[in-house]
């Protein structure tokens, strides 16, 4: 394996996807490859930091706002 | 003796039963399917469009929609990724109107491998979570998902975010498999180079 061949199987290897027998070059390709195993770590990271996080909050107030609108839409019909 | 099954069937999904309930006109089950949705509709529709006014108004829409539309939803896929398909297509049809951004269709916008390379080989350390509090942190993550395009946010937003399968995003996005891989693999790496911008690690003599 590769680095272009790493790169593209990154998206599988990180959602769990990879067969074991490519999970295991992904693994030794990285043990030797400082800038692959950095790429594949700080994606990692970075789908484990927005992994669920509210990015926008939604107030009670504005919730309140949003679905007494959305019923008076429907229910006018 | 269980009741009639194909083999393999899973579990019938709560949504099915207030859909059908729905369906038959009764309000207070479809009421019932908004408050469930009201929420992950409105941030979606947010992250598309970037603009809460917008984002208000085509929740509202898309529910309306939805509920026009009910008798044609046939429940191959489950109601929520109807929904959502709903509002992502409210959603850019409303960036489209806007045009305020160059590239609103999710398909112009990824033709290009900019900014898909990595670049950046520096490992994050000390751990981000330590480097911002969360407020800092919440600024720095709207900041670089906004700098996608919205075709990369887009696909993003559904699997990383708001926690849809891949299967559910094509199916929200009307792409294929394959091309929800590609896309969310290229927007992940987008987001990696740029958040690297802040966390990368901090050499001695450099201030990052």
């Amino acid at each position: 394996m590769n680095c272009t061949d790493l790169l593209s199987q990154l998206g599988d290897y990180l959602d769990g996807q990879l067969s074991e027998e490519l999970r295991a070059e992904v693994r030794s390709h990285t043990a030797e490859c400082e800038h692959c195993r950095v790429v594949l770590n700080t994606t990692h990271q970075t789908i484990e930091i927005y992994k669920g996080r509210e990015l926008y909050e939604v107030s009670p107030e504005l919730r309140d706002r949003l679905h007494n609108a959305i019923m008076a839409k429907c229910l006018k019909k | 003796m269980p009741a009639i099954q194909s083999p393999g069937t899973e579990e019938i999904h709560p949504d099915v039963a207030l859909v059908a309930r729905a369906k038959d006109g009764d309000t207070a089950a479809f009421e019932q399917l908004v408050r469930q949705y009201e929420r992950q509709v409105f941030r979606v529709a947010l992250h598309i469009t970037q603009n809460r006014e917008d984002a208000e108004d085509i929740t509202q829409d898309a529910f309306l929609k939805a509920y026009e539309k009910l008798g044609q939803f046939q429940g191959n896929s489950k109601f929520s990724t109807w929904l959502v398909r709903i509002a992502v297509n409210e959603s850019l049809m409303r960036l489209r109107k806007r045009k305020t951004s160059k590239t609103v269709s999710m398909d112009e916008d990824v033709q290009t491998e900019e900014g898909s390379i990595p670049r950046d080989f520096a490992e994050w350390r000390p751990n981000p979570e330590q480097l911002y509090n969360q407020s800092e942190m919440g600024d720095i993550l709207r900041k670089t998902i906004q700098g996608l395009p919205p075709g990369f946010r887009t696909v993003f937003t559904l699997r990383d975010i708001e926690n849809l399968s891949t299967e559910e995003t094509a199916e929200a996005l009307g792409l294929s498999v394959p091309a929800v891989k590609s896309r969310l693999l290229r927007a992940r790496l987008q987001l990696r180079e740029r958040l690297s911008r802040y966390f990368r690690q901090k050499k001695e003599g450099q201030t990052a």
